[in-house]
């Protein structure tokens, strides 16, 4: 989870800021955007393993296509981090293998 | 595969319509008795059935109009371990099978208690061998912690399994193409010849001879059969299948309705094995399928659906198979039925068997089977 | 369940549409104006599409970032959100037919019945399979652009930048002006496209302002000291021991060439977004000289299914300014048919916009022979992953379609290409031109997957939820007959 990875935040408009924990971490993130983009401006990841190989991974096309950025949002897995908006006190896990059937079971 | 047919192949003993589940069955069935093997397919969008199954391998219940049709399936379902053995150490391919029995979920009590009438009632009919145990709802709590609070309970069948069809399919393929069968993607058959001394399957302008004809296209077989002088009464019944995402493993057991496969995948059907069909419009028929899947495992409630399949089912009027040789034309077989999976075992032994050499199978009357009963 | 509840106020509508980019925007304010009633459904929670994304609430300071062409979309949103139309945001179209609709928003499922549907879905990136594309720190020129859009979020430097297409362009300047340090821009275009994409030169010539674009943005580059290569080949993407992105490789003028970097953006341009329309048996044929498939629609963006219309990238890649007049001609067709309008009115008032479309589309041959995707991204080497999901390799397709495997759904059963979450958006492509490479036939007869619902992935308790109450117990009670 190197911070060097992190993506960088330009000037921007002012937006409230939304306070979301990551694994169990707080970030902060910009009112609006999605949780994806909020764990990649704070340079954490990747952010799941595959189910197949274990493989990492992370978002990619962050519009809700290739389904790569599925992470477990509020005790619900395989939530698309690219599609899923942000909002306070938000719970996100990064999954490992195939998910638990159940909520919350992780 | 783009070979083609070639004309005037006289060196093949049998061309085998259709490259589903059954064809491919009796297709490796006959190379076992070293026959020289060609299976005409359509292609990619046409083996509906063979892609869209649910992959049981599964006993109870089935043929309770039908002592025979109970035997053959036993019969089959029995002879599935050596089936599969043959081809994982042929080919590789680990198809996944598992017999260590299924159950039957019943939500409500009346339900569990019309199960359990009709399955005591074909143990009758089979002298008492009939093994099944009714299980209420802690009995199958114990077995399966994951099920639902509302369900009444289950029937257990020692003698069920499951496959994964998919996997299956590929083996067959393989197996298949092995051991120098001819695989053949060339458009449907649309015309069977009689010639002297055999048959010319004709598909669109390519054609090929051989001696017998094994007629295995599902449904296409409703058109080919009167041309070798048979009969095919079928009628297509779409069964839908609902596939879910990869969850951990929770469930061991196959169930009529809700399944688990080795990848993890969840699959939830309207238990076409076993069960009739449901008519409607998709999503209420998917809603339903989904409905009972959620009451049964409520841990599915959050789990997401990938894909659904819609299958078209081959049904006869009594749902039963059709094995018959034509009168008029010896040599050309009909072979239509819709459990493909569960049957693949029988297809490929006694039944490719008896197409080969004539000899009836001991543990089931094959006349039952014959396509005349339709006709009285 | 049949009646919309709470969450949406409207289960009938004369004209459904999906997608709120530019095609179903200005679809929807013109038939909303010949007095339709109409329903706009999108997956964000606010309209613009992909190009427009955020437009109305742009998150970066700096408006010369992005530049005109995007804040060109701020009326077009403007006028959409204050017409009379029912807009439908955070919703997903899970399934389609003729007449009606599933979609799912907050976690519920609706139905939606119309009389007529557009499809205005637009396009995605073309998959871009090369070695290590699946690393952590690999991403598309368009997610980029998205997150600069939405978040004013810039990727982690150093970056590098790869593939071929006016997207390539664009986003390194994008990124240039947001003072962001481009440590290469690697051109994959194969330098045979040049030669081809001259004898396309009589419409680039029409197409001047298009042109003009183009040569800025290089100009724009050089300025910036971008290094900018070109004729790139053997991308590949290394990964460090954490499993992250931390340097490429590649091959230029015959050598081997490293650079270390934390973001790899890459690009193969656009294709439709055929989900939909494949759902629902909308007749598609491949485009050879896009290499992607397009459904069949006419010039008024009719399909082959009744009542269903397409306007926009979904129905073939012509760009923003292409779906606004794709939109506005289809909402002019849709009235007619409505009996809205007459037939003449409707030529009359078509004949500018389509005129003007035509002018738009004068670039597109010259476009598509130049950025025509280099084979090796389309038919990859064997090790590549070809699925992400079910992690399936190029070889492994090759050698099922070289075993006598029929076509991708076969191939789909064999490998389970296909059928993890994406549902195939991302290998679709890709395995349809392996097999037709393999088995040596046109990509046209390999064909396409079957698309079933749902497009989208809903949760079984969603669905269930739609199921009448006494429905499990009865059916099961049938089928226990039966058993």
């Amino acid at each position: 989870m190197a911070s060097d990875s992190a993506f960088k935040r330009l000037p921007a408009n002012p937006a409230a800021v939304v306070n979301i924990w990551v694994e169990g971490q707080p970030i902060t993130a910009r009112a609006g955007e999605s949780v994806a983009a909020a764990v990649l401006a704070a340079g954490l990841g990747p952010t799941r393993t595959t189910p197949v190989s274990a493989a990492p991974r992370a978002p990619y096309c962050m519009m809700g296509v290739c389904f790569e950025c599925l992470m477990e949002i509020d005790g619900q897995p395989n939530s698309q981090g690219c599609m899923t908006q942000v909002s306070e006190g938000m719970q996100v896990r990064f999954q490992q293998g195939a998910r638990e059937p159940l909520e919350n079971a992780s | 595969m783009s070979a083609a047919l070639t004309p005037g192949h006289s060196d093949v003993d049998a061309t085998v319509v259709g490259g589903g589940l059954v064809g491919l069955a009796i297709a490796l069935g006959l190379q076992d008795q070293g026959r020289r093997v060609v299976i005409v397919d359509e292609g990619d969008i046409a083996l509906r059935a063979s892609r869209g199954n649910f992959g049981l391998v599964w006993v109870q219940g089935k043929g309770d109009t039908c002592a025979d049709y109970a035997r053959l399936t036993r019969l089959s379902a029995r002879q599935w371990r050596a089936f599969a053995d043959d081809l994982t150490d042929a080919t590789g391919i680990d198809i996944q099978l598992s017999q260590i029995g299924g159950l039957y979920i019943c939500l409500s009590d009346d339900e569990l208690q019309q199960r359990q009438q009709m399955l005591a009632s074909m143990r009758l009919e089979h002298n008492d061998d009939y093994p099944f145990e009714l299980l209420d709802h802690t009995a199958l709590k114990a077995k399966v912690p994951a099920i639902g609070p509302t369900v009444a309970g289950a029937t257990w069948g020692p003698e069920d399994g499951h496959v994964n069809p998919l996997l299956l399919l590929r083996a067959m393929v393989e197996r298949f193409l092995q051991r120098q069968g001819q695989l053949l993607t060339c458009g449907p058959v649309t015309r069977i010849e009689p010639i002297t001394g055999g048959f010319r399957v004709h598909a669109g302008k390519q054609w090929n001879e051989s001696t017998k004809v094994v007629l295995a296209a599902g449904l296409g077989n409703k058109t080919l059969a009167p041309q070798v002088g048979l009969s095919a009464p079928l009628q297509p019944n779409r069964g839908q299948v609902l596939i879910a995402e990869r969850v951990r493993h929770f469930l061991d057991y196959p169930t009529g309705h809700v399944r688990q496969t080795g990848e993890g995948t969840i699959q939830c059907g309207d238990s076409k094995e076993d069960v009739g069909f449901d008519c409607g419009t998709t999503t209420d028929v998917l809603a339903t399928i989904a409905a009972r899947a959620v009451r049964m495992f409520p841990l599915l409630e959050q789990v997401r659906l990938v894909r659904s399949w819609g299958a078209l089912r081959v049904m006869t009027p009594d749902g039963y198979p059709i094995y018959q040789q034509s009168e008029q034309y010896p040599g050309a077989y009909l072979v239509t039925c819709h459990s493909g999976v569960t049957l693949a075992a029988a297809h490929a032994g006694p039944i490719a068997a008896w197409i080969d050499s004539g000899q009836h199978p001991d543990d089931f009357a094959l006349e039952t089977f014959h396509g005349q009963r339709f006709s009285v | 369940m049949t009646r919309a509840d709470s969450n949406t106020s409207t289960d009938y509508v004369d004209l459904a549409i999906i997608g709120s980019g530019p095609a179903g925007m200005a679809a929807a304010i013109d038939a909303a104006e010949l007095g339709l009633r109409v329903a706009v459904i999108d997956e964000q929670p606010l309209p613009g599409g992909q190009i427009y994304r955020q437009v109305s609430q742009p998150a970066l300071q700096d408006r010369s970032v992005l530049g005109p062409d995007y804040y060109y979309g701020e009326s077009l949103v403007k006028q959409f959100s204050t017409a009379a139309i029912e807009r439908i945001g955070n919703a997903s179209v899970w399934e389609a037919s003729a007449n009606h609709l599933c979609l799912t928003r907050d976690g519920r499922s609706h139905q939606l019945h119309f009389k007529t549907l557009l499809l205005a879905t637009g396009a995605q990136e073309r998959p871009v399979p090369f070695p290590g594309w699946t690393t952590p720190g690999v991403m598309t020129c368009g997610a980029a652009q998205i997150m600069l859009k939405s978040s004013g979020l810039a990727p982690a430097e150093p970056v590098v930048i790869a593939g071929s297409g006016p997207l390539l362009l664009l986003v390194a300047c994008q990124l240039l002006r947001a003072g962001i340090r481009i440590e290469a821009l690697l051109e994959t275009t194969p330098a045979a496209n040049y030669r081809d994409a001259l004898k396309a030169l009589a419409g680039a010539v029409s197409g001047w302002r298009y042109l003009l674009k183009g040569a800025r943005l290089m100009a724009e580059l050089k300025r910036g000291g971008v290094n900018r290569r070109s004729g790139i080949t053997n991308l590949r993407a290394l990964a460090d021991n954490q499993g992250k992105l931390d340097r490429i490789s590649y091959h230029h003028r015959g050598r081997e060439h490293q650079l270390a970097c934390r973001t790899l953006l890459v690009h193969q341009g656009v294709v439709p977004n055929v989900q939909l329309s494949r759902a629902l048996g909308i007749d598609h044929h491949w485009d050879e000289l896009q290499q992607c498939w397009r459904p069949g629609i006419d010039r008024w963006g009719a399909s082959s299914t009744a009542n269903i219309f397409m306007a926009g990238d979904g129905g073939g890649i012509g760009g923003a300014l292409v779906a606004e007049l794709q939109g506005r001609i289809a909402a002019l067709a849709i009235a007619a048919q409505r009996k809205q309008l007459s037939d003449s009115e409707r030529d009359a008032r078509a004949a500018p916009l389509q005129r003007e479309l035509e002018r738009q589309l004068a670039i597109r041959p010259f476009l598509d022979r130049l950025y025509r995707p280099a084979p090796a991204f389309l038919r990859p080497a064997d090790e590549t992953l070809v699925c992400r999901c079910e992690e399936v390799t190029a070889g492994e397709i090759r050698r099922i379609a070289r075993e006598g495997c029929a076509g991708p759904n076969q191939a789909k059963a064999f490998s389970r290409a296909g059928m993890g979450p994406c549902q195939g958006r991302l290998c679709g492509l890709t395995v349809s031109q392996l097999m037709a490479e393999a088995r040596e036939v046109p990509v046209s007869e390999v064909g396409y997957y079957r698309i079933r619902s749902p497009i989208k992935p809903i949760t079984l308790g969603e669905l269930a939820a739609m199921a009448a109450p006494t429905n499990p117990v009865k059916a099961a009670r049938k089928s226990a007959q039966k058993g």
